[in-house]
């Protein structure tokens, strides 16, 4: 498989990264709070829909129909933007993308963009690659300015600045903001309030400056050319509508048929990221207008690793994905890791299957990621796109254990050996016998058992089996 | 009617009790139990770990075992999602239909809430991930709980989150693992309760593992032990 890089430098594996956050006091609170409110306001909100089922299955159709004849919507949208006056460039990979982003925004003679909140251009590591070649890019979402004024890594799809709290974001406005623009003003308290206004202020002198614009979209619809982005700050609308060039870099899956198919989304993800009934800012548009918005506008159409997931039977559900994040904050797991435990832009569940998909499982990390789940399924039953990831979590450890690296040579020999002794009763019921005779001189911790026994007692065995004692007592 | 016992190797070699308890249960409520003796293991720590071919010996082995019931019954929804949900994608689909987990068996198939057992304990019951998701067994297993004289029966606050266990996840993410055990042990001890209760004896294994490191005041059981418990069989030892 290729490997793309996800915007990201190399991460250790999942256990270690995990198991280290979990010792971190503030990151539990704050997570644990976050996740919860979100998770039970999320469950408020579907449950006032009678036909949230029907949705969730037509949202599915959709996407799977989409996907199916991706190849021939693809093209329909290029046209539609196209005679609409929008430019489309194809990106097979980051690379490309970065160097078509680039050579625009160079081709504008400007120095400066502000950016939509956006995944796939964070997934190509788009900031960097514009900071390489001369350009400030200014990150104008709420919580990725967080992000970026902390340099600091996104921890979640939606929230990406989940892991602050607002003590913490407070001294990151005091110390940074005058490094990057307007500064936050003395005393500033951490009344969310108080923030909000600071980043404001912060923001609006880059909105009223900018003339290049980058986005990314939620959707594209392919009959009409039509982009669309879903935000709840209004920061998204500022971008879309005040520079004159506007340059949105969106992963081909994004694409909709037709503009009824939206109908599902509208209802679908605020209520599944947000919970709420309506989303606060939702942009859409076609091409350019004279005389309205930008008067120039290139669509970045990027695969960066989709094409192969597509051609995976079980893996490619994950490209129904519509980044609600409701996996991410109903999972036991994330609540606990963290989002950057996941060495990926796609945290939780969903990155756990998308991310060993567009990088490929060679790296420690990536091979990690499929057992970073107790298979529990919360995340499949809140997801608005159905999408299984259990099934697909063990479809790729398949993978891993076939691949055999590190640890995974061990199990194998174990699993086989066990496997000898399943298949045959009679040696499981000697090996039973052996073992709950010898049990007086078994050791608390036998070698090997460390990582249960670090926290936890093994069970104490019984006089005999149960195999044993139904041969006693009814046969 | 007849039913085929399927114990799971967790229960067969760790946990006798839970099938001894069953066994009872289902003869007490007019059933004959049956031990078909060459089922060992269903398959499901190797599936859930990536070795599908290691799976497979096992998951023919124990449609052969049980093919000729009409139902089998297992006390553990877990291994019983295993054979329903994942056994068609080896071929074997005739087994999921006619497998029950034992809460879904007693209420759906015998029609029964209130077995006769005697339990005076308060008792508080963890859902288990598979019996609450895959299987859907909503609150049959409570049902069963509150229909048993003595039991005084606490709500667990978060309920529905995961304990933790994982299958190897328990020992591949030990630290994660630990973590939601321990915050799931804190909500069960925070009812007041005395029992633990589950229908999943594995996560029972792991939670019962951090309360006895931790020495916390509860005791980890199986459903089918308080369910299998009456004033002339009381449950053997106090909680």
């Amino acid at each position: 498989m290729s490997r793309t890089h996800l915007g990201m430098p190399s991460f250790p594996p999942f256990p270690e990264a995990a198991g280290a956050a979990v010792h971190n006091a503030t990151l539990r609170a704050n997570l644990r709070h976050a996740t919860h409110t979100i998770r039970d306001r999320r469950a408020v909100a579907v449950a006032e829909l009678a036909d949230w089922d029907r949705l969730r299955e037509a949202g599915r159709q959709i996407k799977d129909h989409t996907l199916r004849h991706l190849d021939r919507y693809l093209e329909q949208l290029e046209s539609a933007v196209t005679a609409a006056g929008g430019t489309v460039h194809w990106a097979a990979d980051a690379d490309d993308a970065n160097r078509i982003v680039a050579d625009l925004v160079k081709a504008t003679g400007e120095r400066e963009v502000v950016k939509v909140k956006s995944m796939a251009t964070q997934e190509i590591g788009l900031n960097e690659a514009l900071a390489a070649e001369g350009v400030s890019v200014y990150e104008t979402d709420l919580a990725e300015l967080i992000v970026q004024l902390g340099d600091d890594r996104p921890s979640h799809i939606l929230v990406p600045a989940i892991h602050r709290n607002r003590g913490e974001i407070r001294d990151i406005f005091r110390a940074e903001m005058g490094n990057w623009g307007r500064a936050a003003r003395d005393g500033l308290t951490d009344d969310p309030a108080d923030l909000a206004e600071a980043a404001r202020l912060h923001l609006r002198e880059k909105f009223l400056r900018a003339r290049v614009a980058v986005s990314g979209a939620n959707f594209m619809v392919a009959e009409t050319g039509t982009l669309i982005v879903f935000e709840s700050e209004g920061n998204g609308r500022m971008c879309l509508t005040l520079p004159e060039t506007l340059i949105s870099v969106v992963g081909i899956e994004k694409t909709v048929p037709t503009w009824r198919d939206l109908e599902v989304f509208l209802q679908t993800l605020p209520r599944s990221s947000t919970a709420e009934r309506m989303n606060p800012y939702t942009s859409m548009w076609t091409g350019t207008t004279d005389g309205d918005g930008p008067r120039a506008f290139h669509l970045v159409l990027l695969d960066n690793g989709r094409t192969e997931v597509l051609a995976d039977a079980t893996g490619r559900q994950a490209l129904r994905c519509i980044r609600c994040s409701a996996c991410l904050n109903v999972c036991p797991v994330y609540e606990r890791a963290g989002g950057h435990a996941y060495g990926s832009v796609y945290p939780g569940p969903i990155g756990a299957i998308l991310t060993p998909q567009l990088r490929g499982i060679q790296s420690e990390i990536d091979a990690s990621l499929p057992y970073a789940s107790t298979l529990c399924g919360a995340c499949y039953e809140v997801c608005p796109v159905a999408i299984d990831i259990p099934e697909v979590l063990l479809h790729l450890r398949e993978g891993v254990a076939a691949q055999g690296g590190k640890g995974h040579r061990m199990e194998k020999a174990a699993i086989t050996a066990a496997g000898w002794v399943l298949n045959r009763p009679g040696a499981l019921a000697a090996g039973e016998k052996l073992l709950t005779a010898t049990r007086a001189l078994h050791p608390k911790s036998p070698p090997g058992a460390g990582a249960w026994t670090g926290g936890r007692e093994l069970p104490e065995l019984p006089a005999r089996s149960f195999r044993d004692w139904w041969r006693r007592n009814r046969r | 009617m007849r039913v085929a016992l399927f114990v799971t190797c967790v229960n067969d070699a760790v946990y006798p009790s839970t099938g001894i308890a069953t066994v009872g249960l289902l003869e007490r409520l007019g059933v004959e139990v049956d031990f078909p003796r060459a089922q060992t293991c269903c398959g499901q720590p190797q599936f859930n770990t990536g070795y599908r071919a290691q799976a497979e010996p096992l998951v023919r082995r124990t449609a052969r075992a049980f093919a000729g019931y009409e139902y089998i019954v297992t006390p553990s929804g877990s291994c019983a999602a295993m054979v329903r949900d994942h056994y068609p994608a080896f071929g074997e689909s005739a087994l999921g239909p006619r497998t029950y987990e034992l809460t879904e068996f007693v209420v759906d198939v015998l029609g029964v809430t209130d077995v006769g057992a005697w339990f005076p304990y308060t008792v508080t019951y963890h859902p288990s991930c598979h019996g609450l998701r895959n299987l859907r067994l909503g609150d049959r297993p409570r049902r069963l709980l509150q229909a048993v004289r003595g039991l005084e029966l606490r709500e667990l606050p978060g309920a529905e989150e995961c304990c933790g266990f994982g299958g190897t996840f328990a020992v591949k993410n030990a630290e994660v693992s630990l973590a939601m055990g321990r915050d799931k042990i804190r909500n069960a001890a925070g009812t007041g309760a005395a029992v633990l209760c589950g229908a999943d004896n594995s996560c029972l294994m792991h939670l019962g593992g951090i309360i006895r490191r931790q020495d916390a005041p509860l005791r980890p059981l199986h459903i089918a032990e308080i369910l299998g418990a009456t004033e002339e069989h009381p449950y053997a030892q106090e909680p």
